[in-house]
């Protein structure tokens, strides 16, 4: 080959180093929203639960490994997820506390009575304000809590079997663990 | 039932785009002429059946099946009926399935009005486009699947639209930009054919004109609209963010331009060969890497479109398979024998180079713009964002450049041009120009808030001369014919062709654009006030009265209404409504601005948040001759839309491949 063709390979060239970038880029995973709030504890909130007349805080979330799902009759993957969480809640000993996000309350009662109620109790966060102090995205999210009330992972989207198996049952036993050799000191 | 149908029609597509992709081109290799003949029969399935798709996912829309997972996370009982059809591209499914259909009627059209090509280079072009098309719907049926339901428990009712995307300017923007990407594909298909048959000639420029032509009107037409939707709905009155998604259609568009021209010199001179081919492929290889930061997730950007690293991985893959076959097909068989057209350095070839180049040039400066974040995670692991500043610095100097350039191309001739003429011919333009920006600065009151710079005068300046030397251009053609003819004035404009109006309207479209964006990035008056029920407010020779606020309820959202009166210099007034919009199913809210659109300037006025005591912080804007910039981009394309009906590329029968002049 001559000089003038292998210039001609030049555009391939850039080309592949270009493509070298974005490979790179697609496993930096820009998807990984990291929540700053991991590591803090619970915000602070005194709010309605969804059975009338419950007020409850975030001192109503200590004391045990937890998750706090976020949730809404206008999200139809949470509808999807809810299910898993129902067959969660029947076969660990752990609360799922639940933030009906941004909802109407006669729906969302509904709602829980016709597919079941995988809940201790759900915060009825009508207006989103516990959403933002949680620095929600959208509906669903789940939070892991630890015994001390403090936020240890947070995942965007529908919590499914490949989920919980491979991220958060793992963090959950983990901090149970921790949890019951505290108790034991 | 309906849309599982649309499924297997989708299917039933993909199959006859293998056929279309696999069975002509064999036919070419082994003379077949069954094989040859069938591209056009398999081109017309392709279409049907996609087509069938397409009307089954919008009758799902239309009906309101929520078991349809689409349908059901982007419609909603409540949304009105045009924004139902057109909540089918509202997402990334839909518009991927949108891009397919769009294809697949280029690809129609092609195989229609192309029947006096070589049977064998047209059946070349249509399996090309075949192939491209096999990987959209391998994409489609892989990972964004339309038509996935929710079974058996599926919502009463849906999630709704995304509210931004609830607009006129929303309907016609993605199919508008969707149909100038893939028609870069129809200058990518020809280029390829041409390398593969090795008939790199005039008639393959001439064939591939109109085409590049079209896609292009279509890609401008698209980003004029996109910028003219960003000003009014995202509510801060902002015409171009140099986001990531807005460059990605910017690129091909800065290629397309340059190819068009030097498809020109291809097929008048027979010069550029290899240059030519690698913008036509470099257009559409712009555009597929646009789809890719857009529905990648990539880089993150004001559009936030879908963030998924499984569809990511498979665009890429699919980039890497079509760019890099298409640059090893460029590389080993793209002509290394010098042209034999003959020119000297002061001549038309010479200048449109030139404008390629700098094209090319500030095409790069944009993607490497687009790109810096993510080369400098990837070797640094840090964060960081590259904004206007570096866009404005680098590549509004290059532009500059080019509009000189665009004046003095038409004025000068193949081969070589005497430069004494030249100085004659723009002598009066040039002053004419110097004279009016004089003018203007000298009548115009500048607001101490924004700098006057070299560049803009600059801008203004070059801009003017180019619109004055275009009309003195015509004027002179007609003057000239009307001497040798003595025909009357409608005669010397009848004997004028197509493309050369076409081309005077899409410069003028230029001229006027550049106009536009210089004044108002200087002359835009904005302010973000706290204003209560009463309060009056004097800006930019405005009187804006504050009266209160209404509150009304529509079929899918409640608005709160803020009326303020407006009274020009003159006395004149009239009430202004800016909105705060609340859709209930997203819980999200939206600013709906108020503008008073005039060739001359615009009012702009967006209701901010409340604020104590009834007071709203309230933005107004006076921005001066913005609506140029979109009645630029209009010359535009109607220009590129003028010169693609230029007579001469309705050829008849052409048997030789021989060049044609």
């Amino acid at each position: 080959m001559n000089s003038k063709r292998l210039r001609l390979f030049l555009p391939l060239i850039g080309f592949v180093v270009v493509c070298g970038f974005l490979y790179r880029g697609l496993m930096l995973e820009p998807s990984k929203l990291p929540s700053a709030l991991v590591g803090k504890a619970f915000p602070e909130f005194s709010m309605p639960g969804l059975k009338q007349g419950q007020q409850l805080d975030q001192s109503m979330l200590i004391g045990q490994v937890a998750l706090v799902n976020v949730w809404a009759t206008w999200c139809p993957s949470c509808r999807a997820e809810h299910r898993f969480l129902n067959q969660i809640a029947e076969q660990f000993d752990m609360p799922i506390y639940g933030l009906n996000y941004k909802d109407d309350r006669g729906k969302a009662v509904q709602w829980l009575a016709r597919l079941g109620n995988p809940y201790r109790f759900s915060v009825f966060d009508e207006e989103g304000s516990l959403g933002i102090d949680l620095g929600v995205y959208g509906a669903p999210e789940t939070f892991v809590i630890d015994h001390n009330g403090m936020i240890r992972y947070k995942h965007v989207g529908v919590v499914d079997m490949q989920v919980w198996r491979e991220l958060l049952l793992p963090l959950v036993e983990e901090l149970q663990l921790a949890a019951d050799q505290k108790v034991i000191q | 039932m309906i849309p599982e149908i649309g499924h297997f029609a989708l299917i039933l597509s993909f199959c006859f785009s293998i056929a279309l992709g696999v069975l002509p081109m064999l036919g070419v290799y082994q003379k077949n002429t069954l094989l040859i003949w069938l591209a056009g029969p398999l081109v017309a399935a392709q279409l049907v059946f996609i087509a069938i798709s397409f009307a089954l996912l919008t009758w799902s829309f239309a009906v309101d099946d929520f078991s349809v997972i689409y349908v059901a996370s982007n419609s909603n009982r409540a949304l009105p009926m045009v924004y139902k059809v057109t909540a089918v591209w509202g997402a990334h499914e839909g518009s991927l399935l949108l891009w397919v259909l769009i294809l697949s009627g280029w690809a129609f059209a092609v195989g229609y009005f192309s029947r006096n090509l070589p049977n064998d280079i047209r059946a070349m072009v249509l399996s090309i486009m075949g192939l491209v098309s096999v990987g959209f719907q391998l994409f489609l049926l892989y990972s964004s699947n339309p038509f996935l339901r929710f079974l058996p428990d599926f919502p009463l009712d849906g999630n709704d639209l995304n509210p931004l995307l609830q607009d006129f300017g929303l309907i016609v923007h993605p199919p508008m930009l969707y149909a100038g990407y893939v028609g870069f594909s129809v200058a990518f298909s020809f280029a390829i054919a041409a390398l593969l048959s090795g008939r790199l000639d005039a008639s393959w420029a001439r064939w591939s004109r109109p085409w590049t032509n079209i896609a292009w009107v279509f890609l401008t037409l698209g980003i004029t609209l996109g910028s003219w939707w960003a000003y009014y709905e995202l509510g801060w009155g902002g015409w171009w963010f140099w986001d990531p998604v807005e460059n990605a259609s910017l690129m091909p568009w800065l290629v397309g331009t340059a190819l068009l021209h030097s498809l020109a010199v291809t097929e008048k001179r027979g010069a550029f060969k290899s240059w030519t081919v690698l913008l036509a492929i470099s257009a559409f290889s712009l555009s597929l890497l646009g789809t890719f930061l857009v529905r990648s997730g990539v880089l993150t950007s004001v559009h936030a479109f879908a963030v998924d690293p499984e569809r990511g991985m498979f665009i890429l893959v699919f980039l890497a398979v079509v760019i890099g076959t298409s640059l090893i097909i460029y590389a080993v068989r793209a002509p290394t024998v010098k042209s034999y057209a003959v020119f000297e350095l002061f001549s038309r070839e010479t200048l449109l180079l030139l404008n390629n180049v700098l094209l090319i040039v500030a095409t790069m400066t944009v993607l490497l713009g687009t790109f810096y974040p993510l080369i400098y995670e990837a070797t640094t692991g840090g964060k960081i964002s590259v904004g206007p500043p570096y866009f404005n610095l680098i590549f509004a100097p290059l532009i500059l450049l080019v509009l000189p350039l665009m004046t003095l191309v038409p004025q000068i001739f193949w081969k070589r041009s005497p430069t004494t003429d030249l100085i004659k011919k723009n002598i009066i333009p040039l002053l004419c120009s110097f004279i009016l920006c004089a003018g203007l600065w000298i009548s115009s009151d500048l607001e101490a808030t924004n700098e006057l710079n070299i560049q803009i005068i600059l801008a203004v300046l070059f801009a003017t001369w180019l619109f004055i030397a275009l009309i003195k251009d015509l004027v002179g053609k007609l003057v000239s014919y009307k001497k040798a003819h003595q025909g009357s004035v409608f005669d010397g404009i009848r004997s004028l062709t197509l493309g050369y109006y076409g081309m005077l309207l899409a410069h003028a479209g230029i001229a006027i654009c550049v106009i536009g964006v210089a004044v108002v990035s200087v002359y835009s008056v904005d302010k973000d006030l706290r204003l209560a029920p009463g309060d009056l407010v004097e800006m930019g020779g405005y009187q804006f009265e504050f009266k209160g606020l209404s509150q009304t309820k529509q079929a899918n959202y409640t608005a709160l209404t803020a009326n303020i009166e407006v009274t020009n210099e003159a006395g004149e007034r009239w009430i202004m409504k800016p909105e705060k919009r609340t859709y209930p199913v997203r819980q999200s809210q939206m600013t709906e601005a108020a503008i008073d659109a005039g060739f001359f300037r615009d009012l702009y006025l967006a209701l901010g948040e409340p604020l104590t005591k009834g007071a709203w912080s309230v933005r107004i804007q006076v921005k001066p001759l913005v609506r140029w910039l979109w009645l630029g981009g209009l010359l535009m394309a109607f220009g590129g839309f003028i010169a693609t009906l230029d007579r001469r590329y309705r050829a008849k029968k052409v048997t030789a491949s021989g060049v044609g002049i």
